[in-house]
């Protein structure tokens, strides 16, 4: 056999190894049915938007005795379709940043192993995504249209109130939303006027809103920064999807608080975890004043917990959003993945 | 006399050589075969497999569906599109600017070739941004009306590969001995002439190896495209995305990246019939060969002037003009925030630097060495035709971490490198090494051209005179290797200093990388956030232009093995 032969050879061989597949492991018992499992090491799974002061960390460390590994593959969706793809072996002992857009696939995949904490704030069972508790509420943030205030006040033009004032031809090339195919706002949008206007109504409204010159951007960064006048970007539209706390660092813009959907972000112990214990410690951790108190200021969202003092700048600035845009969660798990092809037909053709 | 006046004598096929000594490739081959068997081709694999079986059983339905639907082929055909025209407008715009920069001497000429290497490294996102802040109604080229538009997206794919054309092909220019372009002057022939009949013919194997690799860059852009491409726009690549990350459609995603692989392979063989038809032995220049400016010159000169001060400093210093937009005007407060932590991110982006630098290094030092090993094997010019088909494949091989999606190696790991003693999901080594899986093709691809063209002679002469194998490759490819090194070295610190499609989906928020920091400084709201995302992205670049002169100028000056 000449030399190259055996190369092709020896990656052939390693390729079909590669093809056989890994054996799948012998399903692990039920976590009820068992003592919880514990490790001194935990793995933690997050969305990459997750932030915390270093210093909570290493007090989360020094505390459990854990040696703590995070890790960040992506956005939501990135992070809950691998979870689903390594069921079997899972990657980690606990998730968080699954929203509410995701959380009825989480669920219904048989990923997540329940648990009801001890530290959750009362009113937190308002945002609770099944009755088993698979999930645990960390956080949450209004998804709205924000208002360049200064352009109005310059134009004479009253601030749209509405989601059927954004059809009005007054506001016409005025709106930049995000693609809900490739962002998580976006989604959050759609599924706000899916809330509103009934399936199949959103379709009539978005075809309205494109009849009415919306633009549509990949992601918040691109629609935020660079097409929404009341950003640095200084772009030239100035009503932007975003959130309810963004007026909060960028003081001359306000929100429409009538176009709000309530995002709500989760933890979760994976099922098959090699550390329960630990992995239902982290999620006490989350909910903890401490954490609580930095997510506005780390991750732009609200903490669960309403004793939790929010920083000035938001209290001023950030909007309240009383009667948020709601959806269920069951028909978010089965009808996105519907919707978000049916308003690609409409809107983008 | 033409194109073959330097390279008559070498025939490169009909000489046997090394025949012997075929354990010695094997040896020198199987380490990094091994590598990218493990982590690439069998991760790969296994995910196209999932996709090939729904509900246990084997299907063809899920990909046939995928194959029938007229927007794939719509989706194809976008592809090829970008990927050809950005790949002849990079090649067309690069090889001037390569003679420019390494055939001809004039003042401040490194710094030039370090800055023009910059937009290689810089983060996708921030790029796509910066181009799109141009582009808007509203901005300084608004007026050109290209915003979603093809030419933005082509615009961006050459402002990001210009200089993987100019460098390659420059590298190989400057030690191209000028006596027989200097012969055919003698004879009669005009410049013009004398370029088409002797110099480009010789820089063919260059080109063709950077049009390989344009391409594959090109046909794999992913952050930029979908920026600057609007929302109807869409790749192979990001489609994969969508499929793979968004909706777990397996089925769906094993048959964009089948086709991404026929894609991908297609255009590899193009590049290596071309190269084999034009490869031969030149005789190089022991040392670099230029001249002073001359008024002939004038041409290449204005459009490579055009090329970089338009396409590539014009947006590099708009950033670098907005990274210095504060709230109380200009002044360098977003570059002093870059050390702070508070109520920012995790860590600070100098901290962040410090895991980019550890990293790339990492990262360098696999990709260097694998890279080394297989330039020598590839090299190599069996006697056999079966020898050199083998040889192409292998070259072949290991382009095609390049053009396949790094959502399907990352996903793949995921189901692959689960087990002890692999199970490296959640390990920091799976960043440098996928890193270096990126860098390895440029490597190969700058360190080859110059070993291909030794001359065969030498190595029969010192032979002839005695020298084992070990002492001809110690004592010849290695003086000739080491002179593509620096800017091999280069090339693979650079890539993964920039790298972001692989490393995103191995991120550690608690020992991110630099463009994994900027990506989530530019994904939150306020004009701090905004001003530090840039300042960190300018940091990025001057470090990317120092890396790559420093490297250029290590380089071994003085290499005489004739």
């Amino acid at each position: 056999m000449s030399v190259p032969k055996l190369l092709v050879a020896g990656l052939a061989s390693v390729l079909l190894a590669g093809c056989a597949g890994p054996a799948v492991p012998a399903a692990s018992s039920p976590a009820s049915s068992a003592a919880p499992t514990e490790s001194h090491t935990i793995t933690v799974i997050t969305h990459d938007s997750f932030a915390l002061d270093k210093a909570t960390i290493a007090a989360f460390k020094a505390e459990s005795g854990y040696d703590v590994t995070l890790v960040a593959p992506g956005d939501v969706g990135t992070v809950v379709n691998q979870l689903i793809l390594t069921k079997d072996a899972p990657l980690g002992d606990v998730v968080y940043g699954i929203d509410n857009t995701f959380a009825g696939r989480a669920v219904t995949a048989g990923i997540l192993s329940p648990y009801t904490s001890a530290s959750l704030p009362k009113g937190a069972d308002a945002y609770a995504a099944d009755d088993a508790h698979s999930l645990t509420p960390i956080d949450y943030g209004d998804v709205c249209v924000n208002a360049d205030t200064e352009w109005f006040t310059a134009k004479g033009l009253a601030v749209p109130a509405t989601l059927d004032d954004l059809t009005d031809p007054r506001y016409k090339d005025l709106l930049v939303v995000e693609n809900p195919a490739s962002s998580s706002p976006g989604l959050a949008f759609l599924a706000a006027t899916v809330g509103a206007k009934g399936d199949p109504g959103y379709l009539d409204y978005w075809k309205a809103l494109k009849a009415n010159g919306v633009k549509v951007a990949k992601g918040w960064t691109e629609a935020y920064t660079v097409h929404f006048s009341g950003s640095s970007g200084k772009g030239d539209r100035p009503l932007v999807v975003s959130y309810s706390s963004s007026p909060a660092y960028e003081h001359k813009t306000e929100v429409l608080t009538g176009t709000c959907f309530r995002q709500v972000e989760y933890a979760g112990v994976l099922a098959g975890a090699q550390n329960e214990v630990g992995a239902r410690k982290f999620i006490d951790f989350l909910l903890s004043s401490d954490v609580q108190a930095q997510i506005p200021e780390q991750m732009y969202m609200n903490p669960i917990d309403p004793d939790v003092k929010l920083p000035a700048d938001w209290t001023t600035y950030a909007a309240t959003v009383t009667d948020p845009i709601t959806v269920p969660v069951a028909d978010l798990a089965t009808q996105r993945e519907t919707w978000i092809k049916a308003w690609t037909a409409a809107v983008i053709g | 006399m033409t194109g073959t006046v330097a390279v008559e004598a070498a025939r490169g096929g009909s000489v046997r050589r090394g025949g012997g000594h075929a354990w010695v490739w094997a040896a020198a081959a199987a380490l990094p075969v091994v590598f990218l068997a493990v982590f690439f081709a069998w991760p790969v694999a296994a995910l196209v497999a999932r996709g090939f079986v729904i509900d246990g059983a084997f299907t063809l339905a899920g990909v046939q569906e995928v194959l029938s639907s007229a927007r794939t082929w719509r989706i194809v055909g976008q592809t090829l599109a970008q990927a050809v025209v950005g790949t002849a407008v990079s090649v067309l715009l690069g090889v001037p600017g390569a003679y420019v920069l390494y055939r001809c001497r004039f003042p401040g000429r490194r710094v030039l070739r370090a800055v023009v290497s910059v937009p290689f490294v810089l983060p996708t996102v921030v790029v796509g941004v910066a181009f799109q802040s141009l582009l808007t109604p509203n901005e300084p080229l608004g007026f050109l009306g290209l915003e979603e538009s093809f030419p933005a997206i082509v615009a961006a794919l050459v402002f990001f590969n210009y200089s993987v054309v100019v460098r390659t092909v420059g590298a190989l220019w400057s030690r191209l001995d000028p006596r027989a372009e200097d012969a055919a002057r003698t004879l009669g022939a005009g410049r013009i002439r004398v370029l088409g009949t002797v110099t480009l013919p010789a820089l063919a194997p260059a080109i063709a190896s950077a049009a390989a690799l344009v391409f594959l860059f090109c046909a794999s852009a992913f952050g930029v495209v979908l920026v600057l491409g609007g929302a109807s726009y869409g790749t192979i690549e990001t489609e994969i995305w969508y499929q793979t990350t968004q909706l777990l459609d397996l089925p769906a995603a094993a048959a964009l990246s089948i086709l991404q692989l026929v894609v991908v392979t297609a255009s590899l063989l193009v590049a290596g019939a071309t190269r084999a038809r034009q490869e031969r032995a030149l005789r190089l220049s022991g040392n670099p060969v230029d001249a002073p400016l001359r008024v002939g010159d004038l041409p290449a000169v204005a459009v490579t002037a055009v090329v970089v001060g338009g396409l590539l400093l014009f947006p590099m210093l708009s950033l670098a003009w907005r990274s210095l937009v504060t709230a109380d005007g200009l002044g360098l407060a977003n570059y002093a925030a870059l050390s702070g932590t508070t109520g920012q991110s995790t860590v600070s982006v100098w901290q962040a630097l410090a895991n980019s630098l550890a990293t790339a290094l990492a990262a360098t030092l696999i990709s260097v060495g694998l890279g080394l090993l297989v330039s020598y094997v590839l090299s190599r010019r069996p006697a056999s035709a079966s020898g050199r088909r083998w040889l192409r494949t292998l070259d072949a091989v290991f382009m095609l971490p390049l053009g396949v999606s790094a959502v399907t190696v990352g996903f793949g790991f995921l189901i692959t490198l689960n087990r002890p003693p692999l199970d490296l999901r959640s390990s920091w080594l799976l960043i440098p090494i996928a890193q270096a899986m990126v860098a390895l093709p440029l490597v190969v691809r700058t360190l080859l051209p110059t070993l291909r063209a030794i001359d065969p002679r030498l190595h029969e002469a010192a032979a002839t005179l005695g020298a084992g194998p070990g002492r001809v490759v110690a004592t010849i490819d290695l003086p000739f290797a080491l002179r593509g090194l620096g800017l091999a070295v280069g090339f693979a610190f650079a890539t993964s200093l920039g790298e972001f499609g692989a490393t995103s989906f191995l991120a550690r928020p608690d020992r991110p990388t630099l463009p994994v920091v900027i990506f989530q400084l530019i994904g939150r709201p306020g004009a701090e956030n905004f001003g530090m995302a840039l300042a960190a992205s300018v940091v990025l670049a001057a470090l990317t232009a120092v890396a790559m002169g420093l490297a250029e100028w290590i380089g071994p000056k003085e290499v005489n093995p004739w």
